[in-house]
């Protein structure tokens, strides 16, 4: 018995659509997030990740429809990530059918947000998501904010300490250097935050080599989380997981139906 | 028709819409007499231990859960809601553990594991009788809990391993509990929820 790697797709939806550019720039429309939900759930992937990046409240509103439409057809856990500002956030997202939410810059502002939540709802539902890059911060690493358009002088290192400190159960570490390129994750930064992490460490940006999910997993991240090169067909899922089987990491095969 | 008892916030909706999988009637509910009446009552569970057990004991959980398993009526406990079943849980505890329903007798102690909490899909060593697991013994559940009982309890165990031996699944008559979530864990949990719903 062990415990899988877990391989996470996920859905950048604005507007109920899929998105996904370089460097969150240059979106291109990538297709329907429901349909792309049950398309990667029958794939055989372990989780679902949708993060809105929707820029008004109706395209909000849309994202929790989304949520709805989801959770009705596909029974696999579904992280909902984008806007949320409080516990009556994270309460209508629960309710419309998400198992976790991710936070982000609304946490950074105001940290006890992480307490307020994880109090409410338990530390399981908290996914804490940290869009750092290389600065010259004490790690090296700091965090940003508005998909890495904005520096905090955060470092990246302390950040983490004190999410999992105040309650987070979970993080997402987003490269902002590697998000996109396909290059790599960064490793350094894996190994960094793990080194500083007792929760699980979900690593994210610059998948595009199957290798590249290997490494990942060597630096310590417990799931890998991908979007561009799944979405526009370089790796299927089941690629990734055989991959991973053949060197001899831990995957789930899906039950055929 | 399967009742899921409704005491406080969290993602029902995904335990409705997987138990509606069997063709069965499902009802998300507080009212005592519905809970007591269904064919089967699942008790779903998020948070820490106490908090599920003040949301239990403001729907009069408690009651409901015994006085259907004197009448003989199945009760299937998930997640938080399989911890409860036991006497003891001493998550956030200082002192004294929590007192759970005490369906088993034990305690819901925290996993030895250098990560936590255990989350995502893990396979288990099902007991050769188990019917919950009955086709589906090979295949990998999903898991977000840092807590588990890791004596044994009730008829058939199946266990699991994440830093220590626990159990995923109790059956003991017409209680039954996992410690995982098969609502979530796809085609897999969709046929231990049918097995359950089978064996109503």
């Amino acid at each position: 018995m062990a415990l899988s790697v877990r391989i996470i797709p996920c859905l950048d939806v604005t507007d109920g659509r899929v998105v996904k550019g370089v460097n969150f720039t240059n979106l291109v429309d990538a297709g329907d997030p429901v349909e792309m939900a049950s398309l990667y759930d029958v794939e055989g992937a372990d989780e679902l990740t949708f993060l809105d990046i929707s820029a008004s409240s109706s395209g909000r509103e849309t994202t929790l429809d989304i949520v709805r439409k989801t959770a009705e057809q596909v029974f696999i856990p579904l992280t909902v990530g984008g806007g949320i500002r409080s516990v009556s956030d994270v309460d209508k997202l629960l309710r419309a059918g998400a198992d976790k939410v991710s936070i982000n810059t609304s946490a950074i502002a105001r940290p006890e947000l992480i307490a307020e939540i994880a109090d409410r709802f338990g530390s399981q539902v908290l996914v804490i998501s940290v869009d750092a890059r290389r600065a010259r911060t004490e790690s090296g690493f700091e965090v940003t904010t508005h998909g890495g358009r904005e520096s905090t002088g955060v470092d990246a290192l302390s950040w983490v300490e004190k999410a999992c400190a105040l309650g987070v159960g979970e993080i997402l570490l987003n490269s902002m250097d590697a998000d996109g390129t396909r290059a790599g994750y960064d490793i350094g930064m894996i190994t960094a935050v793990r080194s500083v992490a007792q929760v699980p460490l979900i690593a994210s940006g610059g998948a595009g080599a199957l290798s590249d999910f290997a490494a990942a997993l060597d630096a310590g991240a417990d799931a890998l989380l991908a979007a561009s090169v799944f979405h526009f067909g370089t790796h299927r899922i089941g690629d990734v997981k055989a991959y991973l089987a053949k060197h001899n990491y831990s995957v789930r095969n899906v039950l055929a139906t | 028709m399967i009742a899921i008892l409704d005491y406080g916030s969290g993602n029902l909706r995904s335990a409705e819409r997987a138990f509606a999988t069997t063709g069965q009637e499902v009802v998300l509910t507080s009212d005592p007499v519905i809970a007591l009446e269904a064919d089967g009552l699942v008790v779903p569970g998020v948070g820490a231990f106490s908090s599920c057990m003040n949301g239990i004991n403001a729907v009069n959980g408690v009651s409901i859960v015994r006085e259907r398993l004197k009448k003989e009526r199945p009760v299937l406990g998930i997640c938080i809601g399989m911890q409860i079943m036991f006497s003891q849980g001493t998550e956030n505890s200082q002192g004294e553990p929590f007192k759970g329903i005490g369906i088993w007798n034990g305690v819901v102690d925290r996993l030895n594991a250098p990560i936590l909490p255990h989350m995502g899909w893990n396979t288990v060593e099902a007991d050769p009788n188990s019917v919950l697991l009955k086709g589906i013994e090979e295949e990998a559940f999903y898991f977000v809990h840092s807590y588990a009982a890791k004596s044994s309890a009730g008829k058939k165990q199946s266990w699991s391993f994440y830093g220590e031996r626990f159990l995923a699944v109790v059956e003991d008559g017409y209680v039954c509990s996992t410690q995982f979530h098969p609502e979530k864990s796809g085609t897999a949990g969709l046929k231990l929820i049918r097995n359950w719903v089978d064996s109503l």
